[in-house]
């Protein structure tokens, strides 16, 4: 990346975010009085924009890692339960891998290597605001954004001292109602039975907060907190909750402001395309365009669906080939994964009635009934939305598959006899099986099918965290055909695809979704579009 | 179950009499309309009938009280459901783009079905219900009703008899028809105690502390376990049941007690000692009972703000029965069996009137013989009570949206 060619190119989108910010006028002290203000905490509320300008090596570079980090996030959160200790471990190692703030103490020697507490704070908040920017223009991006920045929230604010959390309440004026001392009294048995550590003394001594039920969906759900004419009395231990649900409300409200001051955004044309490159980084889960479309041919399927295929496709694939048909349910999962490693229209067309006509379905019947919603995944029908594979939260969490079906994930929704049967005719050994077992056992359905991935390729450690039975495709493909130096990048975290860094790779996954964009963008890398005129 | 007196075949007939003569389109309309505080609350209104032949058509909607009127004269829906109040008329869903039809509100819903408790009933199975298994259903309502009113402070809930073999319960205060979908889902599981499917034989699980709410429902449980449990469903009479409750989790030699009570009371006694003998304490009778008579609730039924629930007084095609609200003040005398069928309102009907309605009658002029008429129609009826009970849940209703309104406006005056 020529970083030079930026310099003295300098960004200030962030009065964007000034133009509806009250507290506008008030903020006329010196910059950087007000800047020490600011990051006097490690952790921030995103109260405030940032006010400085800067460079847009340095806007891409924030935005990236912040970017890295929210991806590590969500991985995590699929693969670990939030509370484990693991979590923790990973967590903390990936924020200050990634040089974001997560110590407590303000350190302002200059550290041996690395970057000073200040700017690592200054980047949290520069960065969290860049991504906003750029993740605010859908629905879907917005919750996807919303989701990672509440649980990086989450454990960075469950990790703080408690000295620290009620410094970060002050400063933030989060002021949440509490009850009186007579009040806790005359519930005292209620709330030491709401609550799993509470006991009599700790009810004394700590506050405990009132805020309506809907404020604390959490601690409501599991019953893990007192309810009384619908507030729940949450202990201050338990803060963290309607805290997160403040930041949420905020966020969310953010994002819609910011949307709707987004088109003077994005006229800017340094900076648009570099913001719907950002956003369409995250999906990592789009894998409705492909290149290698036209790349496969069709007698390839059969030896592909053994070596490559994750095994809910491989089931799909046998339950077609035996039974010539399959139910509403298994044609969308397989048809859409089938378009996802490449098939074209026709080849699918051509595919699944040769299929369909060694059942009880005529040529005829197969054009009438089905070839409709065939063209129909591939946008060529009705309103024309490009279907989008599914990813593995969608085949595990959406339509479970019922009686005749053999759609769904084989580790959600086969019985765990069933499926050992299966792993064993598949040659995996007894200790390769309890282990995917195991996995199971503990809900971890993706984590089964990546032992799965790693025992059948004969590695170690697969070095991505699946969820898209096509990126297992994608993986497999890569390790079978793509030799030693794919491999590496194979390596790489998610987040770091779609971004120049890693422009030699093979990134399927930083395609945007609409192929009319698609067309304008994937002729240009990033640094193209920086070039000065 | 008995309902000589209805014919299925004779819906066709019974409907138009019952729609024309009988339905309470007033309160429903008045309940629905919620004073028309907001623009189009009833007009946005998803309504889906079942016609005859199990046609389905969802999306109604409806002007007002009158086109409601009219409609269902018309198309004697042989079910009613109701949804959510939509971003615009489900009529006309079509018409906008789409995406931006959405459903914005409803009343927070319930449904208890007795076919989830077909592990635990042995006096009927599926469909079939008798006075026995219907005590779960009395149980149920006062555990939620209670839990409702007292943990999350809502104060119109509405419970209805299904007609068949279960119960709803529309909980209609302004604050729970805005619930968002999480909202609902973590309301709906706070309240769901009995988890795990076929494949699970101990669904009940406690743990300390036991939560106040689980107290409390326990303390509902107490007041019928045994008159339930152990006389009218015989848990711990025979080896195969005895064996099904000591499944969970129990090792206790009480063969020598042949009174059930007497048994159970060794149980706990038994339970009793083993949490004062050993740390991890055992809650084994507490979940026995729990997982033999806590209400099973269909969460998704709950979850969703655009699904549908069966309407009040829509008529049940099977049984005939109307859905008619219950009265928690005389909960414990509920009896399903007891409730209308639209045969017999409808035969009411045609009943030679007494003198003194004859006398009533002559005295009123004709000026809106209408609504009148219908009035004096239901009254004769069986239905006559239960109108009255929905009446009455109605006027609650706009009570306290007055209310709310004085409030507002002394608010407004303070300042
Ligand atoms: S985890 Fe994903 S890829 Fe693997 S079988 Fe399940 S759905 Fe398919
Ligand atoms: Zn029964």
């Amino acid at each position: 990346m020529q970083a030079n060619l930026f310099q003295g190119r300098r960004v200030s989108c962030f009065r964007r975010f000034q133009a509806h910010n009250m507290q506008f006028t008030k903020r006329k002290k010196a910059i950087g009085n007000y800047q020490a203000e600011l990051y006097g905490h490690c952790l921030q509320f995103y109260g405030q924009p940032p006010v400085e300008n800067i460079s847009l090596s340095e806007f891409e570079t924030f935005a990236v890692e912040r970017l890295k980090l929210l991806k590590t996030v969500e991985n995590l959160g699929v693969s670990y339960v939030k509370t484990s200790e693991q979590y923790k471990k990973k967590m903390e190692v990936e924020i200050s891998s990634l040089n974001f703030p997560y110590r407590t103490e303000v350190d302002d020697r200059k550290p041996l290597t690395g970057p000073t507490e200040y700017e690592k704070r200054r980047k949290d908040h520069i960065s969290h605001f860049i991504l906003r920017l750029a993740y605010c223009q859908t629905e879907d991006l917005r919750r996807w954004f919303i989701q990672q920045e509440m649980d990086l929230f989450r454990y960075r604010f469950t990790d703080l001292p408690s000295k620290f959390k009620s410094d970060f309440l002050h400063r933030n004026n989060l002021h949440y109602d509490t009850i009186s001392s007579e009040e806790k009294e005359n519930l005292m048995d209620k709330l030491v039975h709401s609550t799993f550590t509470v006991s009599g003394t700790t009810v004394v001594e700590q506050d405990f907060y009132k805020v309506p039920f809907q404020d604390a969906l959490d601690l409501v759900r599991t019953r893990k907190v007192f309810l009384k004419g619908g507030y729940a009395y949450i202990p201050h231990q338990d803060i963290v909750t309607i805290v997160l649900n403040d930041f949420r409300t905020r966020l969310s409200k953010a994002l819609a402001l910011t949307a709707r001051s987004l088109p003077a955004v994005q006229s800017d044309e340094r900076l648009q395309p570099l913001l719907s490159h950002l956003s369409h980084a995250y999906v990592g889960q789009d894998y409705s365009i492909q290149k290698n479309v036209g790349k496969i041919s069709l007698e390839q399927i059969d030896p592909l669906s053994a070596k490559s295929f994750p095994l809910c496709m491989r089931q799909l694939h046998k339950a077609l080939r035996e039974n010539h048909h399959l139910r509403h349910g298994g044609r969308m999962q397989y048809g859409l994964f089938l378009k996802g490693i490449g098939l074209t229209l026709d080849q699918a067309l051509q595919f699944w009635r040769a299929e369909f006509v060694k059942g009880k379905v005529d040529a005829d019947k197969f054009d009438k009934a089905y070839a409709y919603s065939i063209r129909h995944m591939f946008g060529k029908e009705g309103k024309r939305t490009d279907y989008t594979p599914y990813s593995c939260m969608k085949v595990i969490l959406s339509n479970p598959p019922s009686q005749g079906d053999y759609h769904g994930c084989p580790f959600r929704h086969s019985d765990p006899e069933l499926l050992k049967q299966k792993l064993q005719s598949f040659k995996i050994s007894p200790a390769g099986i309890n282990q995917i077992l195991e996995l199971v056992k503990g809900m971890h359905y993706q984590l089964a099918c990546q032992k799965y991935f790693e025992l059948t390729h004969g590695i170690e450690d697969s070095g991505f965290s699946l969820n898209h039975p096509n990126q297992y495709f994608v993986e497999s493909q890569r390790l079978l055909t793509g030799g030693k130096e794919v491999k590496r990048e194979a390596d790489t975290p998610r987040g770091g695809q779609g971004v120049p860094a890693n422009k030699g790779a093979d990134a399927p996954l930083d395609k945007p979704a609409n192929p009319a964009q698609a067309a304008a963008e994937v002729t240009e890398d990033l640094d193209s579009l920086f070039q000065d005129d | 179950m008995p309902v000589s007196d209805y014919d299925p075949t004779s819906l066709p007939d019974l409907l138009p009499l019952y729609y024309r003569r009988l339905f309470p389109f007033s309160p429903y309309y008045r309940w629905l309309n919620y004073g028309g505080v907001t623009k189009n609350y009833f007009q946005n209104r998803e309504f889906s009938f079942t016609l005859r032949d199990d046609i389905y058509v969802r999306y109604q909607s409806f002007s007002n009280q009158s086109e409601l009127e009219k409609e269902m004269q018309k198309m004697n829906p042989y079910k009613i459901d109701i949804g959510a109040v939509y971003s615009h008329r489900p009529n006309q869903h079509n018409t906008v783009k789409s995406g931006s039809f959405q459903a914005l509100e409803k009343e927070l819903v319930f449904d208890i079905d007795m076919t989830d408790y077909d592990d635990v009933r042995s006096c009927c199975s599926a469909a079939d219900i008798c006075s026995k298994c219907w005590t779960l259903m009395t149980i149920a309502i006062r555990i939620l009703d209670r839990a409702l009113r007292e943990d999350f402070g809502f104060r119109h809930c509405l419970w209805v008899y299904s007609g068949r073999r279960g119960v709803h319960c529309w909980v209609c205060d302004p604050a729970a028809r805005k619930l968002s979908v999480a909202a609902r889902s973590a309301v709906a599981e706070y309240l769901s105690l009995v988890k795990g499917g076929e494949e699970t034989v101990k669904k009940v699980q406690l743990s300390d502390p036991i939560h106040p709410f689980i107290k409390e429902s326990l303390m509902v449980v107490e007041r019928y376990f045994s008159q339930y449990a152990l006389a009218g469903q015989d848990i711990l009479s025979n080896k195969e049941s005895v064996d099904k409750v000591l499944a969970l989790d129990l090792v206790a030699y009480f063969q020598s007690e042949k009174n059930p009570t007497k048994r159970w009371e060794r149980l706990k006694s038994l339970v009793h000692q083993k949490r004062t003998s050993s740390k991890k304490a055992t809650h084994a009778d507490k979940e026995i009972m729990l997982q033999y008579c806590y209400p099973r609730l269909d969460v998704n039924v709950s979850k969703g703000v655009n699904h549908l629930l069966k309407s009040p007084f829509s008529v049940h095609p099977k049984t005939g029965r109307i859905s008619v609200p219950i009265d928690l003040r005389e909960l414990d005398q509920f009896d399903p069996f007891q409730v209308p069928t639209i045969s017999l309102i409808c035969e009411e009907l045609d009943r030679p009137r007494s003198t003194e309605e004859e006398a009533e009658e002559t005295k009123e002029n004709e000026k809106d013989a209408g609504e009148k008429r219908k009035i004096r129609d239901y009254k004769r009826t069986s239905l006559a009570k239960y109108v009255k009970l929905f009446d009455s849940f109605v006027e609650g209703l706009e009570r306290s949206r007055k209310g709310e309104l004085l409030k507002k406006s002394d608010l407004q005056k303070e300042f």
